[in-house]
């Protein structure tokens, strides 16, 4: 197990389309860095860009956190809710940037789309290893739903230690910021993460 | 989170949003009125607080107002009645807001007064331009503050407070958005409940200008700046910061303020680099013999700064007086268009400290995967943000273009349309294609009616239903009192969806809401109906026969934005 005193730093992104809950995402993962005692700053867009366009968050912690951008090249994680949004945030890849992507594509509309296979070419020239995980279909086949497919990748990233961030904590911080009605589902997402 | 934001644990760390911390800040100085317009990256601000308004336990006062001009003036009648005030607009609310601006900072406020003005570097959530709103100070000497994070979004909050209590003067608070929407640790401290419950106590030495008396009140206001001027020289928040042990001879230094102290600082750890750093938190008035005393001993000093070099400008004129030789470098390195980021704060302190290579190549080294990528010049291709599945204004769109493909005579195929700000906005994209021009709120009527007098073609203008409210009715009644006839679409869907759904006049949330027929038809409009656009030969036939009419005409398309339908 890892501790996290020694983490000076962790640099994440969470990207997709408007509507996929990186904000909720973004603030589980800072909770959960609160309870692990790092330092912590995150941005995030609100407004029109949301409405079915990309969203792109910045989650970092760790030791001494001061800009809440990470830098171009710096992700140690970016986390893809979609796989052309992933291949979007290309910019903050670097030799150190694993990708944690969700098998899944929402074309965009009257333009030129790029197929599965092309874009896991790319992010595998790009990024030091790729994970490509079929995570809405796997909660919509076990859950009957996807929308949780966040919350599994999050889960699923922490569990292979992906991100520094202990399951238990991600747990504890589910339970602060998700709302009651719908905490069990998102439990349940991570219970089929866990399993894995 | 409403939550962390309203517990009275003190002392207790908590995650908040720039814009969180900013009510928090309010709440803890015991805020009594609040008024705001939504817009993002302000419109938080004004959600919080009508949730909070709208709980029994909370006894000040809130509304959204009907524009930003209209929230300030309701916010200086609070000020003149003794209340402690804030003001919350993005940066073109505060255009808006201007003309009302000025005078109140000559009579001063009263009751202590707080203006947040946000401003969108890079434009993420604004159309119109990117503007810097600092520049306001130079318009109206009013004194503002600029946070870098959320800590500072509430600590400069209340001190701004402070100042405009000790000094009789309102406070502008500029953010940005990478402040605004930057989530991090804050530490509480105890609310205080403010009330409702001020005095106006006739005082028109103080209230009215008027000459010969409000050239009495700029002598009074430009020598109130100069004792903020003192009380910013001794403030803790223009501080030189020392990372690790900064040799005393060392002849580079940087002057920072906002969010590029941010990358700044993140830069100099990642560097290693022991720099002496001045970081302002007054834009205005400047601590000048800080500055002075910060650059009197230096070869060179950057000024990291996001958009225009205001800060640059006047170290340059500082530097005459005690450091002539001094050079000076801002926006040689650093762009004036779009936001900072990290990497461009690196490159620029790594050019300035040119003496360190290693710097140079370190940064190389992390960028050249993403460079290699880069010249592979993959095309991918850009998901623009669209209008919602089952958005009613989808049903506009579609009766307009039966009206382009069937419609009779060039003049109705060459129609010319009018953009305004809102959710429509997007029928400038590809897909629909049908924005000839776009501005501020308002406009796109105005500007209608200024081409159809200058040209006589025919316009299709659409404005919002909150956007008609805010700013449209002056530019309706100017087409009927001056005659021009283009055709108005006022796109009603019954809230101000864009920057989150707030209600607005004519909204169902309150109840006996005004009705925008009933203005439209008290302007003098001789031709409007009002059409659900789901009736779509009505619609079609309807904007076939107003095309025609020789006066302005307005339809008035009624259906609620799908999101609040839910």
């Amino acid at each position: 197990m890892h501790s996290n005193k020694k983490i000076t730093e962790f640099n994440m992104l969470i990207v997709g389309t408007g509507g996929q809950g990186q904000i909720t995402l973004l603030q589980v993962l800072a909770e959960a860095a609160l309870i692990e005692n790092l330092d912590f700053k995150s941005s995030e867009l609100h407004g029109l860009s949301q409405r079915g366009g990309s969203v792109e968050v910045h989650i970092r912690f760790g030791k001494q956190i001061y800009s809440p951008m990470v830098s171009a090249g710096k992700a140690d994680l970016i986390l893809g809710l979609e796989m052309q949004e992933s291949l979007m945030a290309a910019n903050f890849a670097g030799l150190k940037t694993n990708f944690l992507v969700n098998k899944y594509i929402v074309p965009i509309p009257l333009q030129k789309n790029l197929s599965e296979k092309e874009l896991l070419n790319q992010l595998k020239r790009i990024g030091k290893d790729v994970f490509l995980v079929p995570a809405t279909e796997i909660c919509q086949k076990e859950l009957g739903t996807n929308v949780v497919a966040g919350i599994y990748l999050i889960s699923l990233a922490s569990f292979k230690k992906l991100i520094p961030i202990r399951p238990d904590s991600i747990l504890k911080a589910m339970k602060k910021i998700i709302p009651e009605k719908y905490l069990e589902l998102n439990l349940k997402a991570l219970n089929l993460a866990l399993n894995q | 989170m409403f939550e962390n934001i309203l517990q009275n644990k003190t002392e207790k760390k908590v995650i908040l949003l720039g814009n969180e911390a900013i009510i928090r800040g309010a709440l803890e100085v015991g805020v009594d009125f609040v008024s705001t317009y939504p817009g993002t990256p302000a419109s938080e601000i004004g959600d919080i607080f009508f949730k909070l308004s709208q709980s029994k336990d909370y006894k000040g006062y809130f509304e959204f107002s009907t524009n930003e001009k209209v929230a300030l003036e309701a916010g200086i009648g609070a000020s003149f009645s003794g209340l402690k005030t804030l003001v919350a607009m993005k940066n073109f609310g505060a255009n808006v807001a201007l003309d009302a601006l000025i005078p109140f900072v000559y009579t001063g406020s009263k009751g202590p007064t707080v203006i947040l003005v946000a401003d969108d570097p890079s434009c993420h959530s604004s159309a119109q331009s990117e503007e810097n709103s600092r520049g306001l100070a130079y318009l109206a000497h009013i004194p503002i503050l600029e946070p870098s994070d959320p800590q500072e979004c509430k600590d400069f909050v209340k001190l701004a407070f402070q100042i405009s209590e000790k000094f009789k003067i309102p406070v502008i608070i500029r953010t940005t958005t990478r402040v605004a929407h930057q989530r991090a640790l804050v530490k509480l401290e105890k609310i205080k409940i403010g009330r409702a419950a001020g005095f106006f106590k006739k005082d028109p030495k103080k209230f009215v200008t008027l000459p010969p008396r409000v050239l009495e009140m700029k002598k009074e206001l430009l020598e109130k700046i100069e004792k903020i001027r003192e009380f910013s020289e001794k403030s803790e928040i223009n501080r030189r910061i020392n990372r690790g042990r900064v040799s005393i001879s060392s002849k580079v230094g940087i002057i920072t303020s906002g969010v590029s102290y941010l990358y700044v600082m993140e830069v100099l750890k990642e560097f290693n680099l022991k720099l002496p750093l001045l970081k302002l938190g007054f834009f205005y008035p400047l601590s000048e013999k800080k500055i002075q005393n910060f650059i009197k001993n230096l070869k060179k000093v950057l000024i990291a700064e996001e958009l225009e070099p205001y800060l640059e400008k006047e170290v340059e004129r500082l530097a005459k007086e005690v450091n002539c030789k001094l050079e000076i470098i801002g926006k040689k390195l650093l762009p004036e268009v779009g936001e900072l980021r990290p990497e461009i704060v690196a490159s620029a302190i790594a050019k300035f400290t040119n003496d360190k290579l290693k710097i140079e190549n370190f940064a190389l080294q992390n960028f050249c995967k993403t460079k290699t990528w880069e010249s592979d010049k993959l095309k991918i291709p850009r998901r623009s943000p669209r209008l919602c599945p089952g958005c009613p204004y989808w049903l506009v769109i579609s009766a307009i273009k039966k009206v382009l493909r069937h419609g009779s005579g060039q003049a109705v195929k060459d129609v010319i349309f009018g953009g305004e700000i809102g959710c429509y906005m997007l029928f400038g994209t590809l897909a629909v294609n049908m924005q000839d021009y776009l501005s501020c709120m308002g406009s796109s009527v105005g500007i209608a009616h200024g081409i159809q007098k200058a040209t006589g073609q025919k316009l299709i203008t659409f404005v919002g239903d909150s956007s008609f409210f805010h700013s449209g009715i002056p530019a309706l009644i100017n087409t009927v009192f001056n005659k021009s006839n283009p055709l108005i679409i006022i796109l009603e869907n019954q809230t101000t969806a864009m920057t989150g759904h707030q209600p607005h006049p004519g909204a169902p949330v309150f109840p006996n809401g005004i009705k925008i027929e009933n203005i439209v038809q008290a302007c003098g409009v001789k031709h409007f109906k009002v059409i659900d656009p789901i009736n779509q030969k009505e619609f079609v036939d309807t904007v076939k026969s107003f095309l025609e009419k020789p006066e302005v005409s307005v339809i008035i398309s009624r259906r609620p934005c799908i999101q609040i339908k839910k």
